[in-house]
């Protein structure tokens, strides 16, 4: 068996005690910038570099940056659970359910549930990444242009299904986050478009600062109104762990998340970050208390952290098996190589193969260690919340800023994040929720370069979308999603049909 | 007035001589050395094996800074107006002087604005396409081109990249405009060309080279005078029917305007050195590309160049009537 052989190969490199070390390192430093909110795997990973050139061996290295990867989609939930303040889209999703279980109390089972997911999903994509790399990056190639518009529709119609409450206005928000994802320069004619002219923002606004802005900084502000009920609803946190009933709502989730997770991640453009989003609609859609999302639903954080972590596993192979980046952390990690002397391409696999199965069985190994470290922690994250929030809200902003900062050491993201906070305190206000703006605003500009790609490739031919068949069967899905949202009397007579096959 | 002119007279020699002073001593502190481009790209990659060979020679370290965006032209803007103690300096490529006519409102002057440490290494082009595209060499593929100038399209990662300037200088080359896709980033583009979605693209090696030799796409010719000792079978575009068709991607290393001579000599001298180091040397090969000679590593030659090439790429770019502001 080629494949066990190869297996073999893999764990006996991971396991040697140097690269355990480096990868206990890696998962730890991910942790810990995961936790803080606003500092993201990307800049760590940026700052790191030059110690790659020290560690000297390649494998190593690449150990410890993968462990700091995964290890931040871990840590993220975190900050996102406990004070709504998300560091990366896929966390955004968490926070919706994660925050109010939180707010009910119920801290510690929704951290543990989040680790729960994680762990699985980290342990199926592992071996999803070991068996299948190479024939699912030839499904990954087979997504142009067309393909990746029609995915950013199923989307965006999957957008409304986030908001919990009036549907016009999740929709309002979906297309303010698209208008402001149009920020930026024009990426068919270099021009710069909304710029105000600042030269800060031609590469459009920074996703961080948005979100940070939102959600956290708008949460501080609506805390800040009334300091007393915020400390009465963090005084009753109980029960560490999650119930036996929680378990029983979190297992199917988990493995749908996985699921979606897994497919999705392997899209070198963009599909990783639909993940999420994607699982959480599912998720509202398939479940029996649909009325329960929003409001601290169980299955609204295990299906979401599922999806993210599968996906940030798979968006290793279109590294692995093609030698190309599919987001900035997978860039990173190239640098890295070539800096050690290896130009990942087409044939790592062959050329490398201690390299390759390695990394491979390294990530086993840390979402191993991570759920080991994860699981104690709980009890002291949930502790950091009977901090009296005059002394912790100013923290948080702190980290928050040097965090924002640390991305593209640009003042002008840290106006973006006060004029965010602002914008999204006068949202809440008017009870209209920021997780449909920040998918409208991460889909937008996908949506947008790639439909207009589709139409120069085909020279202006808008029925490419329904004769390739792959983008055919992504907008009929579209439209399915829609019929149901539009139609609530069609999910009301499903669920009657249901009642009387039972009865 | 009479004061007044003393009084410059006292400050401009205060000035000349703590100048002095910096050079005696420098470097006493870490260097900084702004990539004008995200992490983990070309650039950025070329620069940190540079900056720690260079620290090697100069006994200090040497940090290196990603400020990306506006094509290179934020982080050029950072430079341009840091302090000119030597502490802070740019490496940049070809796009520090397509910039100059690519943007019509620059925040710094790009011919006033700098001092020369010197150039680094010119990484050479090569023109590809997916693997099933029919013409079996370059000549073919001009050919193919012309027939099909409706339906051949040339991918580029972008308004200002590597790959949109050599795609421009294709098409001008083979007097036929094709149909330009641009990308966000080389990533997403040389997936398409993987994927066969798009047809052509001509791009530096250290994106283009592993796929090559891995077979996952064609190659018809590289861009330089001579063939490269990583793509021994390629032809160069002299040989292979477009003559004169040559562009490098040159990175050099910048200083703000006013950073002493002796800052800047001293610099040279290091990036003299570490262009020889074994290290460099060796990961420059396996990029496809090789360190500047000791002639071009000085601030002279990296002057000339830039002067050269914005000359060289205003009327291409006039002529594509496209500006990136």
């Amino acid at each position: 068996m080629d494949l066990l052989d190869n297996l073999a190969l893999g764990f006996s490199t991971a396991s040697t005690i140097w690269n355990l070390g480096f990868c206990l390192i890696g998962v730890l430093l991910g942790t810990l910038i995961g936790v803080l909110p606003g500092i993201g795997a990307t800049a760590t990973i940026a700052m790191l570099l030059p110690l790659t050139f020290q560690i000297g061996d390649p494998v190593s290295s690449l150990i410890m940056l993968a462990g700091i990867y995964y290890g931040a989609q871990y840590g993220g939930s975190t900050t996102a659970i406990l004070i709504n303040m998300p560091g990366e889209s896929s966390s955004a999703v968490t926070a919706i359910d994660g925050y109010q279980m939180a707010r009910k109390g119920r801290a510690g089972a929704a951290l543990a549930i989040a680790a729960i997911g994680s762990f699985f999903a980290g342990t199926v994509s592992t071996f999803l990444v070991a068996i299948f790399a190479p024939p699912l990056t030839a499904i990954a190639l087979e997504f142009g242009a067309a393909e990746y518009f029609s995915l950013m529709i199923v989307g965006l119609v999957s957008a409304i299904a986030l908001a919990h409450g009036s549907v016009v206005k999740a929709l309002a928000m979906v297309v303010l986050g698209l208008l402001l994802g149009l920020v930026g320069t024009d990426v068919i004619s270099g021009s710069p478009r909304f710029t105000l002219g600042i030269r800060e923002y031609a590469d459009g606004l920074n996703f961080v600062a948005v979100a940070v802005g939102v959600f956290g900084v708008a949460e501080i502000l609506r805390n800040l109104e009334n300091e007393r009920t915020r400390e009465v609803l963090m005084a009753k946190v109980s029960g560490l762990l999650p119930t036996r009933e929680d378990f029983r709502a979190m297992a199917a989730p988990i493995v749908r998340g996985t699921a979606i997770g897994s497919i999705l991640g392997i899209l070198p453009g963009g599909g990783a970050i639909l993940a999420a989003f994607a699982s959480y609609t599912v998720e509202k859609r398939v479940s029996k208390n649909p009325e329960e999302f929003g409001k601290g639903a169980v299955a609204g954080v295990a299906g979401p952290e599922s999806a993210n972590n599968a996906g940030a596993q798979t968006s290793f192979i279109p590294m692995l098996t093609l030698g190309i980046p599919a987001n900035p952390v997978m860039a990173l990690m190239i640098g890295a190589m070539i800096i050690q002397g290896i130009v990942p391409g087409p044939n790592v696999a062959s050329e490398q193969p201690a390299l390759f199965w390695g990394i491979i069985a390294s990530m086993w190994i840390g979402n191993l260690m991570l759920i080991v470290l994860n699981l104690p922690l709980i009890g002291l994250w949930v502790k950091l919340l009977t901090v009296p929030y005059y002394v912790l809200f100013p923290i948080i902003m702190a980290f928050c800023s040097i965090g924002v900062y640390s991305v593209n050491s640009n003042v002008f993201d840290l106006y973006a994040v006060a004029l965010f906070g602002l914008l999204g305190y006068i949202l809440t206000k008017l009870r209209c929720e920021p997780a449909p703006l920040l998918l409208g605003f991460v889909l937008g500009p996908l949506l947008e370069e790639n439909l207009r790609r589709a139409m120069i490739l085909s020279r202006g031919d808008p029925t490419t979308f329904i004769t390739r068949p792959l983008s055919a069967a992504l907008l009929a899905i579209a439209v399915a999603v829609l019929v149901v949202v539009l139609l609530p009397s069609v999910r009301k007579k499903r669920d009657e049909v249901f009642v009387e096959e039972e009865a | 007035m009479k004061k007044l002119l003393a009084s410059l007279a006292v400050a401009a020699s205060f000035a000349m001589a703590t100048n002095a002073a910096v050079a005696q001593t420098y470097p006493d502190r870490t260097i900084t050395v702004v990539v004008p481009f995200a992490a983990g790209g070309p650039t950025d990659t070329v620069t940190r094996l540079v900056a720690e060979a260079m620290s090697k020679d100069l006994g200090q370290q040497i940090v290196v800074e990603n400020v990306g965006g506006a094509g290179g032209t934020l982080g050029a803007g950072r430079v341009a107006s840091a302090d000119p103690d030597g502490y802070t300096l740019l490496l940049h490529h070809i796009g520090m002087a397509t910039s100059a006519t690519l943007y019509r409102k620059l925040a710094y002057d790009t011919l006033g604005a700098f001092e020369y440490v010197g150039l680094v290494t010119e990484v050479p082009m090569t023109i590809v396409a997916r693997k099933d595209l029919e013409p079996t060499d370059l000549k073919g593929l001009v050919e193919y081109a012309k027939a099909n100038k409706d339906t051949v399209t040339v991918a580029n990662a972008g308004i200002g990249a590597a790959s949109h300037l050599c795609g421009m200088l294709f098409m001008s080359a083979i007097q036929t405009p094709l149909v330009t896709v641009p990308y966000k980033g080389t990533g997403p583009a040389m997936t398409d060309l993987l994927g066969g979605q798009v047809d052509i693209m001509c791009d530096q090696t250290t994106n283009t080279a592993k796929q090559i030799t891995g077979g996952t796409i064609k190659a018809y010719a590289v861009t330089t005078p001579q063939r490269l000792e990583a793509l021994p079978d390629l032809p160069t575009t002299d040989e292979a029917g477009l003559p004169g068709m040559q562009v490098g991607i040159w990175h050099g290393i910048y200083a703000p305007k006013g950073t002493p001579a002796e800052v800047t000599e001293r610099l040279s001298k290091s990036l003299q050195v570490a262009l020889k180091d074994s290290n460099v040397v060796a990961r420059f090969a396996e990029l496809g590309t090789a360190p500047s000679s000791e002639a071009d590593a000085t601030p002279a030659a990296l002057k000339a160049k830039l002067e050269s090439e914005i000359a060289r790429w205003k009327p291409i770019i006039e002529a594509a009537g496209q500006y990136a502001d």
